[in-house]
């Protein structure tokens, strides 16, 4: 409950301030979100199969985003930050779609 | 914001605990599946879409970030419950409850931050050097083959324009010549400028050879078209028959004979009356002749026009 509010509260909040994103942060934001985004579904899935463990996820979360910020920026810095984020995107996207899929399972048992 | 979660997580852990508790051990087939079947496309994207360089530096993280984070979603927090009591966990953690709130509203915010910014129209704001001088290349590529597609066409265009003014112009000169022709072979009708002679001969002494003579007397001085008595005159007009019974194309013409000429007036009639010329040649036969300029003859008689039956225009240069 407490992550779908959170959620909810921070999709209002960032529609309603609609604040621009600094110049230095906008090659990590979509990744950031898109390894919380991972982290999130890791997160439901570990809770559908009853193993869900708040710090595991806390810091699952901090340090996806994180690692995947960190692995962006080097990218940058070696000159193959569009491979590097698409690498990471890519990532990121197969490990969703594979808790989508466990959740799948666990929702709808096909 | 954290402040109005943290009252709110309260309960929320306490479930959690409770399904946390439930189950311990699961099947590890799920995540085998899910890090067996992702492997293969991760391998796919990299050999795909990236320069050389990538495929090494994506692929070792690809392959490690899904056992170490399957791990942690499975191995990491199987260890975690069995470490935790099931007593412990429910009185637990509002501190993780509002951690994971914190989490959860930054993760929304900046969701609907990073939607809002790449909805936006200036979507190069954030976008890398390389990237940019990538759009770049391409706009100009892009550009270049539209300027060529251009100078294509308005070159078609200019040969399309240029042959259409050159074919109307040879239609103009085509019909100009064919009137032309049409008025010397006797096949149009015309006027203007010319005479009219008027043969009397009174004693059927007037011969073939004058009328020929008078003939070619006035396309000498310039004659372009004439009929004598409504008789058109072309190229190869014949006169034949006895002083008295003459025909000219084998029609029958009577005395007087009335020459319709188209031609300079004066040129012709002072040709006509040189001496020694048609008119006294005539006169000398017993004939009368009267000339008459005028600024306006018709010449209407018309002749068919032959098809030549033997040749044909030569096409071959």
């Amino acid at each position: 409950m407490i992550p779908i509010l959170g959620l909810a509260a921070g999709v209002l909040l960032g529609l309603f301030f609609d604040p621009t994103v600094p110049l230095g942060l906008q090659p990590y934001l979509p990744i950031a979100v898109v390894a919380a985004l991972d982290a999130v579904f890791g997160g439901f899935r570990a809770r559908l199969d009853g193993i869900f463990d708040a710090k595991v996820f806390v810091i699952s979360f901090v340090s996806n985003v994180v690692v995947a910020a960190l692995i962006v920026f080097l990218g940058d810095q070696l000159g193959v930050g569009a491979q590097l984020s698409t690498a990471v995107v890519v990532v990121l996207g197969i490990r969703i779609f594979g808790n989508a899929a466990a959740i799948r399972r666990h929702v709808f048992r096909a | 914001m954290s402040g109005d979660q943290r009252p709110g997580a309260g309960p929320d852990p306490e479930l959690e605990a409770a399904e946390v508790e439930a189950a311990v051990e699961i099947p590890d087939a799920d995540t085998d599946d899910a890090a067996a079947a992702t492997t293969e496309p991760v391998a796919d994207v990299d050999a795909s879409g990236a320069p050389p360089e990538a495929p090494a530096t994506a692929h070792e993280p690809a392959t490690d970030d899904l056992r170490t984070e399957d791990g942690s979603a499975t191995g990491e927090e199987q260890g975690a419950p069995g470490a935790g009591k099931p007593s412990g966990r429910r009185t637990r953690d509002p501190l993780a409850a509002a951690l994971i709130g914190v989490l959860t509203l930054l993760l929304g915010f900046a969701f609907a931050v990073q939607v809002r910014a790449a909805g936006d129209d200036q979507q190069y704001a954030g976008a890398r050097e390389e990237d940019l001088v990538r759009i770049l290349d391409e706009l100009n590529a892009r550009e270049a083959r539209l300027r060529d597609q251009i100078a294509d066409q308005r070159a078609a265009l200019q040969q399309l324009n240029s042959s259409d003014s050159q074919s109307a112009a040879a239609l103009e000169e085509a019909r100009a010549r064919a009137e032309a022709i049409g008025i010397l072979n006797g096949t149009v009708a015309a006027q203007g400028p010319g005479l009219v002679m008027t043969i009397r001969d009174a004693d059927d002494e007037v011969r073939v050879s004058d009328i020929l003579d008078a003939i070619q007397e006035l396309r000498g001085a310039g004659a372009e078209t004439m009929e004598i008595d409504g008789v058109r005159v072309g190229v190869s007009t014949a006169v034949t028959g006895t002083p008295g019974s003459l025909m000219v194309d084998g029609r029958p013409i009577t005395s007087p004979y009335e020459f319709v000429v188209i031609g300079s007036p004066q040129n012709m009639e002072t040709a006509l009356n040189i001496p020694g010329g048609v008119v006294q040649d005539l006169t000398r036969h017993g004939a009368s002749v009267t000339i008459t300029q005028s600024e306006q003859v018709t010449v209407d008689a018309l002749r068919p026009l032959d098809t030549p039956q033997y040749a044909s225009p030569d096409t071959g240069d």
